[in-house]
């Protein structure tokens, strides 16, 4: 491996197409022209880019790789360190893979200020990279609390009529959650003299000190997954934001929360974690169950897709905290897939809200008729998100099952009636937007998708199909850092009670 | 070759599908039925080699999941009991296809229509050769979205969306079972490739396990949990509400996927799972009971509905009943026996109420019909050979499949055995009943209709009829022809390893070791009553339906509401689910969640700060009093604190 600083060059590449996009002088129009052209040049060649760090991945390794470090605030130890194992590489991808397609997403949807919003979804992108990537828990925190300011703007300036008290929502309860990592991290700081993850990794905590340390993480990370019952901001957020922004918001930053789960909480306070899973157990299954009831009655086409992505959350919630191979490795893959699918559903909602500018289901109706295409593509969506074997919907879902049966099979009975709602709410969603008769003037008069609509979508179906009927690509660069991960966790459980172990 | 043969449908939905603008509908006809007539020579080839030659085979394409121990590759499993699915399969889909092309003559989506029919073929045939569980439940998953699509195939029709969906969801019901069993398996066997399961399950014979809190015999409630499974898919008591609405769909659906193939899916799964389901003596008892249950149900609502399809759809849902008893004492052969049979003349009966229907204008009660039975003279009579080989009749093909599942019920010398016995031989009375019920009142007595449509009603073009025909060959000779091979003398070189029975469980060879004439005699007699009594009811005195309707008011009602069970569902889960989704979004999130929280947090800020605003009121009294209260509190509390 080469000294070349690929994860930095990733992560701040979308900086320099921000930094061109500010010189950008003109009329409206052509401002606004030429900034798409530039965010979406940016976004591509990031992700190009970003795709070496896939390519030049040694899946057979657990340690982390393309390792960066610098001296930052050397005073405190504290240094600018990146690099990414099997568990978050997959998650810069799909961070990379979605803005291009935000950004296209963004024409003709946004009719002002385009320039403001590409440079929002650049930044965006660099601080939602660096999360993935950092191995300084401070670096970590910057990224993590840091991404809150760009997508609490695209709320706030381009969301919908209510978007001022969806943006605060949003801000309220997760500044609650953060002041408390932050707690965490000075806890931590005081304890183990470092912040750098990798060590913090290694560092035994008292118990007792791990448990008020995992409430306080817990805090910050519930909020983002959301876990149920601090998730009613997501609704809120979904329904004022605009498409990319919603796409974004439920493809990675929903990612966030559980990603600090599997970075944080398990490695690091395995005693608490292996006290507090019941906990966890009990919030997720309520998740699936009441979200999934919730998102059946829903009559606005984002609320009810909200809803749907805090039930697979709950999915991977209980995957992580399973514990077994299957079940972590089916948790990030779901991550991973419910990232492209919602994000497709999203883009989806996005292709009907242009053109008639409501997200009432009841105002639709019958589109099968008139837009031939559309229907054909939502409906493989809806049938991804409903966990169709051979769709990338399905193995994430699958795994955690399988996986969780493994430790608990009470809980993997609770999260399988998933199965049944998830295709219940979905395919209600659907037959109110694709089937009926059309009789509405407004919805006859609406075109089937544009060719640049559908260039949105081939990228996704491609992925979506891609990880449903060959996901060893996926998952073989996993298993040495999840195995690594559980062995972990279960020698410092042993290191305590080792009968606790043997009796699993 | 074997590939092909599987891929072919797949290919050709792609193209009608993604190119119909190009090809327009011929020429998605032509693409589709090809591929299906060239996955059906195949299938023949490959039932040659692999059944006959007795050559079982299992080509691995692609590896497919891979997670510690969970290792599975997308593989084609070949051995006789695929090879028979294989045939069922390819020959009816073909005859199906060839029909469209006639059936859906006038619709203005028949390249979707062909697209979806072919997409389904494909699905069905991974099913079948699904090497592992998985990929089975891929299969399994893959026909259901094929059937939703289908069902819903007028999508302008709420009946049909609601249908469609319901048929999707009560599927999952069952999934959500079939699901929990694969995860059971691997739980116990740390695989879920058939061939490594069944060769551990002798060794976990008596293990149990902890589900759910009990303990349980581990094999026995794997069983259960797939059975679950199979009873969504086959549509049986307590699952079965979806078959009958799936009816909404276009015929020839009804008779490819609600009659002859999807809808045994159930069957197939658990005959390939003997091995496990062998050890298993108390699911098989549960399914015995099920089957024989839904069996007898069936029959009772087939007997009073009016709706052609659904009198048909009701008597699929009591067949598969039959063949799931016969699973039940263990003759797995007989099952897919009468799968097979059965397979031919429902996928008749039902294209042949297709004709009717297609003769009479789209009219589907028979209450209106009657009387036109000269009119459409080769429909009437594949009808009559469709239900003779249904009531059992000999020689026809239902004869020696169904007689040889009441046989073997019989001879299983057991409780359920005996339960099943029973109740099959009822139902096989009232299903010639009510299939001479049907054939009367459609085709005999005074003309119903109206002028209009009597006028109108003319026999199918030959791309109908001749599907009808090569059906008609399989309801006359399957039967016959395959008996020997299925269930008779040469059974154990046919099946080869696909089915295992374990030698005290062989009812089928205590069938023919010892079987008493008269119970060999009885299911032809009450056949033959049955047909009787139809006569006497719908051809000579008429008036006595409409008596005894009137007598047993509630049981007629009973059976006409199809005993309640849509309605039962309705109230216990769907109405709930809603209420409680509703009280959960406005209750639990709106005034908990946020009255509480954020909210809650922001009112309680508003609130205060207009307080203290108003306690900045200008007036001096108020501040006067506000500083005399504060000294006497501070005093107050200095003295307490002092004098403590």
């Amino acid at each position: 491996m080469t000294d070349f600083p690929l994860l930095s060059v990733v992560t701040f590449l979308p900086l320099v197409g921000v930094f061109f996009i500010l010189f950008i002088r003109g009329a409206e129009e052509t401002v606004s022209r030429n900034a798409f052209s530039v965010a979406l040049l940016t976004s591509v060649v990031t992700f190009a880019v970003s795709l070496f760090v896939w390519t030049g991945f040694n899946p057979a390794s657990a340690d982390f790789q393309f390792v960066e470090k610098a001296a930052w605030m050397p005073a405190w130890n504290i240094n600018y360190h990146m690099g990414v194992d099997g568990i978050s590489m997959f998650f810069v991808i799909l961070s990379t893979f979605l803005t291009p397609l935000c950004i296209l997403s963004a024409k003709g949807a946004i009719s002002r200020r385009m320039k403001e919003y590409m440079i929002a979804f650049l930044v965006l992108e660099t601080l939602m990279i660096g999360m993935f990537c950092a191995l300084d828990y401070i670096l970590f925190y910057v990224f993590f609390e840091g991404v809150l300011i760009p997508m609490f703007i695209i709320i706030g300036v381009w969301g919908g009529p209510r978007r001022v008290y969806a943006a605060y929502k949003l801000f309220l309860y997760t500044l609650f959650g953060s002041v408390l990592m932050l707690v965490a991290l000075m806890a931590m700081y005081f304890t183990a003299g470092t912040t750098d993850i990798p060590t913090l990794m290694q560092t035994n905590f008292p118990r007792d000190m791990q448990i008020w340390l995992w409430l306080a993480l817990f805090a910050s990370f519930a909020v983002k997954v959301p876990m149920w019952p601090v998730h009613t901001w997501l609704p809120d957020a979904h329904v004022e934001a605009p498409t990319a922004g919603s796409v974004i918001l439920a493809g990675v930053l929903l990612k966030m929360g559980a990603y600090g789960f599997l970075r944080f909480s398990v490695p690091m306070l395995p005693l608490a974690t292996d006290m507090f899973s019941p906990l966890i157990f009990t919030l997720s299954i309520v998740a699936v169950i009441y979200t999934s009831l919730v998102a059946l009655v829903q009559k606005d086409m984002k609320k009810l897709i909200a809803y749907s992505s805090i039930a697979h959350m709950g999915f991977v919630t209980i995957g992580i905290f399973a514990l077994t191979q299957q079940a972590i490795e089916g948790a990030i893959f779901q991550m991973l897939a419910h990232g492209v699918v919602s994000g497709a559903l999203f883009l989806c909602v996005g292709v009907v809200y242009d053109r008639l500018h409501t997200r009432e289901i009841g105002r639709y109706g019958g589109l099968s008729n008139n837009m031939p295409k559309y229907a054909m593509v939502f409906l493989f969506f809806t049938m991804a998100s409903a966990g169709l074997p051979g769709t990338a919907g399905f193995v994430g879902e699958f795994l955690v099952l399988a996986g969780t049966f493994q430790a608990n099979t009470w809980v993997a009975l609770f999260a399988a009636t998933g199965l049944i709602l998830g295709a219940a709410y979905m395919l209600v969603l659907y037959r109110g937007i694709c089937f009926g008769k059309l009789t509405k003037d407004d919805v006859k008069a609406m075109l089937d998708m544009s060719p640049r609509e559908i260039a949105l979508f081939v990228p996704l179906i491609v992925a979506t199909l891609w990880m449903g009927i060959y996901p060893s690509t996926f998952l073989e660069p996993m298993h040495a850092s999840v195995l690594h991960l559980i062995e972990h966790y279960q020698t410092a459980l042993a290191a305590v009670d080792p009968s606790a172990v043997a009796a699993r | 070759m074997y590939v092909a043969a599987i891929f072919l449908p797949l290919l050709a939905a792609m193209v009608a599908g993604f190119f119909r603008h190009w090809l327009g509908d011929r020429g998605a006809q032509l693409v589709t039925t090809g591929a299906v007539f060239a996955s059906a020579a195949l299938s023949a080839v490959i039932f040659y080699q692999v059944a006959i030659g007795g050559q079982p085979q299992t080509i691995e394409l692609l590896k497919w999941i891979s997670s510690g121990d969970l290792q599975l590759s997308w593989a084609l499993k070949f051995d006789t009991l695929t090879a028979v699915m294989l045939i069922v399969v390819t020959w009816v889909s073909s005859c199906v296809h060839l029909y469209s092309w006639g059936y859906m003559h006038h619709d203005k989506s028949v390249p979707r229509f062909m697209a979806y029919l072919s997409l389904f073929t494909f699905m069905m045939l991974m099913l079948v050769t699904a090497d592992n569980l998985i990929q089975m439940f891929f299969g399994w998953e893959g026909v259901g979205l094929a059937s939703y699509l289908l069902i819903g195939f007028w999508y302008e029709k709420p009946s049909a969306n609601a249908a469609a969906i319901k048929a999707f969801v009560v599927n999952r019901v069952g999934d959500f079972g079939f699901a929990l069993g694969i995860c059971a398996v691997f739980f116990l066997f740390g695989s879920v490739n058939l061939d490594d399961i069944f060769a551990s399950v002798p060794q976990f014979a008596e293990t149990s396990v902890v589900f759910f809190g009990i303990e349980w015999h581990a094999l026995t409630i794997i069983g259960f949990l797939l059975f679950i499974g199979a009873m969504g898919k086959s549509a049986q008591l307590g699952l079965h509400t979806w078959l009958p609405d799936a009816m909404e769909g276009p015929t020839p659906v009804s008779a490819l996927i609600h009659a002859a193939t999807m809808v045994t899916a159930g069957v197939f799964m658990v005959s390939r799972m003997s091995p496990l389901y062998e050890y298993a003596p108390t699911a098989l008892a549960i399914i015995t009971v099920v089957g024989a249950t839904t069996a007898f149900f069936a029959a009772t609502i087939g007997c009073v509905q009016n709706d052609i399809k659904r009198v048909i759809a009701y008597s699929t849902c009591s067949q598969l009943g039959y063949m799931f008893f016969a699973i039940g004492v263990s003759a797995y052969q007989a099952a897919v026996f009468h799968l097979m049979t059965h397979a031919f003349f429902k996928a008749l009966l039902f294209l042949g109420a297709g004709s009717v229907i297609h003769a009479m204008s789209d009219e589907q009660d028979i209450r209106k019909m009657g009387g036109i039975w000269k009119a459409i003279p080769i429909t009437y009579t594949v009808m009559w050979i469709g239900n003779l080989a249904l009531a059992g009749i000999f020689p026809f093909a239902g004869y020696f499949s169904k007689d040889t599942i009441l046989e073997v019920a019989y001879a299983a010398n057991s409780g359920v055995g005996m339960y099943a016995f029973v109740l099959g031989v009822m139902g096989a009375g009232m299903t010639a009943f009510y299939s001479w019920r049907l054939l009367i009142m459609t085709f005999h007595g005074k003309p119903r209709a109206d002028e209009y449509v009597m006028n109108h009603v003319h026999e199918s073009p030959w791309v109908m009829l001749t599907p009808l025909l090569v059906l008609t060959v399989g309801a006359l000779f399957a039967g016959w022809v395959g008996y020997d091979w299925f269930v008779g003398e040469l059974r154990e070189t046919f099946w080869g390893h696909a089915i295992a029975v374990l030698e005290h469980n062989d009812s089928i060879h205590h069938a023919h070791e010892h079987t008493p004439g008269w119970v060999k005699l009885l299911p032809l007699v009450v056949s033959v009553s049955g047909i009787a009594l139809a006569y006497v009811f719908y051809m000579f005195f008429p008036g006595i339906p409409a008596a005894l309707a009137r007598w047993l008011r509630p049981v007629h009602l009973f059976l006409l509401n199809k005993w309640y069970f849509d309605e039962l569902y309705d109230i216990v889960f769907v109405r709930t689910a809603r209420a409680l989704g509703r009280g959960f979004w406005q209750g639990g999130d709106g005034a908990l969640i946020d009255g509480v929280g954020p909210d809650g947090v922001a009112a309680a800020t508003r609130d205060i700060a207009r307080r203290v605003g108003r306690l900045q009121s200008g007036m001096l009294y108020h501040y006067a009093f506000a500083m005399i209260i504060g000294v006497a509190a501070f005093v107050t509390w200095y003295m307490v604190h002092k004098a403590g």
